[in-house]
């Protein structure tokens, strides 16, 4: 599904390389998670997969199904399947989240040559779906992310997932902020989604959110790189010991 | 009667090349027969074409002579220089004041010579072809029944003119051409006309009272609340009004009128300048909203063929507790001039101000409003977003006056500007006068550039650029779009989208 090789990235503005030779493989169907100290490049990598400007790739290459991801503009890797859930979900003023959605659902299906999904069933589909997060009513006609409490706003990146339904999802700290029960309800939501054609990559400090999605690789990224891959006892580990360890062995 | 017939357009019948003709020997500028046989009406302005003008439409005399007064003092008055607008001189005797300009002649043959981005944007407006046609100038078009061009793309939901008039009769409301409430109602007219728009106001308005070719009327009656939304689609031949209309609207005592003009499909059109005015009297209690869609040429990327766009629109609050809201979506024209005002002249009466002015490519706009507050308590809101792209410039201009009389008056105004790309301007140029000291007036203005990482986050949901800026600069609106009424509303987000094309990547 995904495979990253020798990804290098530098910052475009500065003199400043982030990512460092990023070696990641996420075959169909499988859930890896990626774990790593603040800073490491977590949230760039997956900003470079989804075509942020402001980052020059200076060498590797990243595909989705064998198509080439950096040649792609971001509303063409969308729609060939590719989903962040941004760390930090961005507010747009003015813009009905309901709107929004049906925006970007049309959009893709109009990039595959789909078509449109008609204001009925949308919004059948998205009543349901936001029901099963806790989303309420009220929440889907505010304005996108607009006062969003930081939990609330979580959420929302999963209905988003959920109803563009694609292929390969990234999730960057998307339980970082959420309650206990917030993080159950957005675990199942991914557990649901979790089928033989789809493939998560779940960034996160923390092993309770991989108690619930249970991952089948674990990463640890450091300094613009994958240091260590193994199983879910690899979070275990950085969940009691940190990374010191890890660090020293890597040195 | 086949002299009642004051359309302004070609194919002017024969009885006005006869008195053309019959001028000819007086006129200045000259002309000769073969010139009439092309062009029907000569180039140029003089008293000889304000009364040819005036005895088309079957004027009495003292409207004769109020035209002609306006033009003696418009000869002497010169073109207005103070806006922030760059533009060629415009040659006045260089222009047609009375038929179609000979360019007009040549007319489209079929939809296949029309422009075929113009058609590409009435397809994403939803326009059916017939009217398509229409719109686009095409030779021999007609509509499919009645002549409610446009009114199926905008009001699905509104039966056609017979029905509507029959209403309207019923509530006594009067809503005719301006040049039929001349003759059919001239006590209302005589008593009302230039009565907020004097002849004398400015350039374009002394230009427009000597030449005004046709336009609206409404009478709304004392107490009624007027049926339904009036819209000048309604009014036979409407699409023809021509450069120079003459609006007036009176809300009679405790009345109400919602007022829509304009269409949000651009319009073909070769007349260069257009100078509308807008009269509205409100007296006591009533409530006038009066809102405009304004899409005309604006003139290829290079800023060739645009529509000049000068008008003058001025409500006045006459009466106590009278109310005007002006809702205005600007889109089109090369060159916008345009601030509608509110004159608050009744204790406790309110004007509101919603404006969205677009400017892309190589346009220009000078846009804004006057508040003027005389009565006590009076209160005035002000909300104005401007959004320029390509290499356009966009100027809000406003006034708030608060005279001596107009104690405990309020005024809030809220001006954002947004751009997108780095080669376009906002400017804010706001007028505030306060001579009293129990009045208050806030004032809050932003500039911003189209935020990036709200443009990523739509894009990386699957949307492309154009529609990720159509989104984020329609949520910038949002305020303004929610004070249009709903079928107007829809359009003119589909409009917005539009305007803005190519303004990316
Ligand atoms: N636009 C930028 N300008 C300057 N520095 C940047 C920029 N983007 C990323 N960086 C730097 O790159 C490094 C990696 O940042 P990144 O956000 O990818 O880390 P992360 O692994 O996601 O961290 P966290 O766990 O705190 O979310 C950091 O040192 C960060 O300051
Ligand atoms: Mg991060």
């Amino acid at each position: 599904m995904l495979e990253i090789k020798g990804l290098k990235v530098d910052l475009e503005d500065e003199d400043k390389s982030i990512l460092k030779g990023v070696d990641l493989t996420v075959p169909a169907g499988e859930v890896h998670a990626i774990m790593g100290p603040n800073g490491s490049g977590k949230s760039t990598m997956s900003y470079v997969l989804s075509g942020k400007d402001g980052y020059t790739v200076t060498g590797g290459t990243a595909t989705l199904n064998g198509v080439d991801l950096l040649a792609m503009e971001p509303e063409e890797r969308a729609a060939a399947g590719l989903f962040l859930a941004f760390q930090y979900p961005v507010e747009i003023p003015g813009v009905g989240n309901m709107t929004f959605l049906r925006t970007a659902v049309n959009a893709q299906r109009k990039a595959r040559g789909e078509e449109e999904l008609s204001a009925g069933d949308f919004l059948k589909e998205v009543r349901a779906k936001a029901k099963d997060l806790k989303i309420d009513a009220e929440m889907l006609k505010r304005p996108v992310n607009v006062g969003f409490s930081g939990g609330e706003k979580k959420r929302n990146e999963i209905l988003q997932m959920a109803m563009l339904e694609p292929k390969m999802c990234i999730l960057d700290e998307t339980d970082s902020g959420l309650d206990v029960d917030a993080m159950k309800l957005v675990a199942d939501g991914v557990n649901a989604l979790r089928s033989e054609g789809r493939s998560f990559l779940v960034i996160t400090h923390y092993q309770r959110l991989l108690d619930h999605i249970k991952p089948d690789v674990v990463h640890i990224m450091s300094n613009g790189r994958i240091i260590k891959s193994g199983g879910p006892e690899l979070a275990l580990e950085v969940e009691h010991n940190g990374y010191t360890d890890l660090l020293a062995e890597d040195a | 009667m086949a002299v009642l017939d004051v359309d302004v357009k070609e194919g002017v019948d024969q009885e006005t090349v006869d008195a053309v003709a019959q001028l000819s020997g007086a006129y200045k500028y000259g002309w000769n027969d073969d010139e009439i046989e092309m062009d029907y009406a000569p180039k140029g302005l003089n008293t000889d074409i304000v009364e040819l003008i005036s005895g088309k439409n079957e004027e009495p005399r003292w409207m004769t002579d109020w035209r002609l007064s306006a033009y003696e003092r418009w000869t002497g008055m010169s073109v207005p220089n103070w806006a922030m607008l760059k533009l060629a001189d415009i040659d006045f005797q260089d222009l047609y004041y009375y038929a179609r300009p000979k360019s007009m002649e040549v007319k489209p043959k079929s939809l296949d010579e029309v422009d075929p981005k113009l058609l590409e944007t009435y397809k994403k407006l939803g326009i059916p072809l017939s009217e398509q046609a229409i719109l686009a100038g095409v030779e021999g078009a007609v509509p499919d029944e009645g002549r409610k061009v446009a009114v199926d793309a905008v009001f699905d939901s509104v039966s056609v003119g017979t029905t509507f008039q029959k209403e309207l009769a019923k509530a006594g409301v009067i809503f005719c051409s301006i040049s039929e409430a001349i003759r059919e109602h001239p006590e209302l007219v005589k008593k009302y006309l230039g009565t907020v728009v004097p002849p004398t106001d400015n350039f374009y308005a002394t230009l427009n009272s000597a030449v005004f070719s046709d336009g609206s009327f409404v009478y709304i009656p004392p107490g009624v609340r007027c049926p339904m939304e009036l819209s000048t689609y309604f009014r036979i031949n409407a699409e023809n009004t021509g450069q120079f209309e003459r609006t007036l609207i009176i809300a009679d005592k405790g009345s109400y009128v919602s007022y829509l003009e304009g269409c949000t499909a651009p319009k073909r059109d070769v007349a260069q300048l257009h100078a509308a005015v807008v009269e509205i009297i409100i007296e006591e209690d009533a409530e006038v909203k009066y809102s405009t869609v304004q899409n005309w040429y604006p003139g290829d990327a290079e800023g060739r063929g645009g529509i000049y766009n000068f008008v003058t629109k001025r409500a006045d609050c006459r009466g106590d507790r009278a109310k005007i809201m002006w809702t205005q979506v600007e889109t089109g024209s090369a060159v916008t001039w345009k601030y509608p005002s509110c004159i608050l002249r009744g204790d406790d009466s309110q004007g509101e101000f919603y404006s969205i002015a677009i400017a892309n490519n190589m346009q220009q706009a000078d846009t804004g409003t006057k508040m003027i507050h005389l009565g006590k308590r009076t209160k005035s809101r002000i909300v104005s977003k401007g959004i320029s792209a390509g290499k356009a410039q966009n100027t809000y201009r406003g006034l708030v006056s608060m005279h001596p009389k107009a104690k405990e008056s309020r005024n809030y105004t809220q001006c954002d500007s947004l751009l997108i790309g780095s080669e376009c301007g906002a400017h804010t140029v706001p007028y505030i006068e306060v001579k009293n000291n129990s009045s208050r007036v806030e004032h809050e203005a932003t500039t911003s550039k189209v935020d990036d990482e709200q443009l990523f986050y739509c894009r990386s949901r699957g949307m492309d650029e154009e529609e990720a800026v159509a989104l984020v600069v329609n949520g910038f609106c949002k305020e303004v779009l929610q004070a249009l009424p709903m079928e107007f509303a829809m359009e003119a987000q589909a409009l917005v989208a539009i305007s803005l094309e190519g303004s990316v990547g």
